[in-house]
């Protein structure tokens, strides 16, 4: 079976229904080792502390932000050119997941901030673009929830997300371009990372679980969206056998 | 555990309490609306009303 026949919402429902319990079982098995890894095994930092614990929730939800957007363009992208069916469910139900991971990436930012630069918040380039981000979040949620038809509401959206694209290197970058109070890239840079393996390794399985995490929620969520279009679809069905 | 987490255990305990906060509620906002959608959609179709492709021979549209 090609890779495009699972744009059938019908076999998408079936591949959904074989995979989401090995997803659930792999993302479970990732946190408790995560889990164990951080605090178990894991050494306090030498400058602080153990205040560095954070790190390992801040910086995976600060990379799903990023990944569940992009993840979102592809599907916009899908949208637009190819107007594959299942292309627009999957940027809608990204939409409000990303939301909550960069909701997270900002607060937990704050809350290691806060003890170890003396602030919960500055207005500096990485903070403030991680912001418009979520904000860009929300106004995408609004954009489709406020258009009834699904289909108006997929293209507005799709358009918008595509323009958005734009803030992702801004943030990515943002700490080698601008002055900032916020550290350097540690973990993706040319040269390689700069972490200590006993708590990068922690750190790779916490975001490979908050990746699984993903994955889940939003096949979840797309099973979801395919019945509600349905429940739509023979909403209709039934108005149109009463009216004839 | 606090005494184990050091000098800035609360916020270190705040930012892990927020997480599961926030991720056991988008879960449970997504576990409740699957049943809610399942429910409706068996309703629907114990009422006859299906789609073309899951209709049986001879049934009507609605």
């Amino acid at each position: 079976m090609r890779l495009m026949d699972y744009a059938n919402p019908t076999r998408f429902l079936g591949l959904v229904a074989t995979v989401l319990p090995w997803v659930a079982g792999i993302t479970a098995i990732l946190f408790a080792v995560g889990f164990w890894l951080v605090f178990a095994v894991a050494p306090a930092d030498y400058q602080q502390g153990e205040t560095v614990k954070i790190m390992y929730l801040h910086v995976p939800c600060a990379w799903l932000s990023m990944f569940c957007y992009m993840t979102m363009a592809m599907s916009a992208f899908g949208t637009l050119v190819w107007r594959h069916p299942l292309a627009d469910v999957s940027a809608k139900c990204a939409a409000p997941i990303g939301a909550a991971f960069t909701f997270l990436s900002l607060a937990t930012g704050s809350l290691w901030g806060k003890p170890m630069w003396g602030t919960w918040w500055v207005w500096d380039a990485r903070l403030t673009s991680v912001l418009v981000l979520f904000i860009m979040y929300l106004g995408l949620i609004a954009l489709t929830e406020t258009i009834e038809d699904p289909a108006r509401a997929a293209k507005a959206s799709a358009i918008l997300t595509l323009v958005g694209v734009v803030n992702i290197p801004i943030i990515k970058f943002s700490v080698d371009w601008w002055n900032t109070l916020h550290q350097p890239s540690s973990v993706f840079r040319m040269g390689g990372s700069t972490i200590d393996a006993s708590m990068l390794v922690p750190l790779l399985v916490m975001a490979t679980a908050f990746t699984f995490l993903f994955l889940l929620l939003h096949l979840m969520s797309m099973r979801n969206e395919i019945l509600r279009r349905r429940i739509r679809t023979l909403r209709i069905l039934e108005a149109a056998g009463a009216d004839a | 555990m606090t005494a184990l987490l050091g000098n800035h255990a609360g916020f270190i305990l705040a930012a892990y309490g927020l997480a599961v906060l926030v991720v056991a509620g988008l879960a449970v906002w997504i576990v409740v609306d699957g049943r809610a959608r399942r429910r409706e959609l068996a309703d629907l179709e114990a009422r006859g009303i299906r789609r073309r492709s899951t209709r049986k021979p001879g049934e009507g549209a609605a």
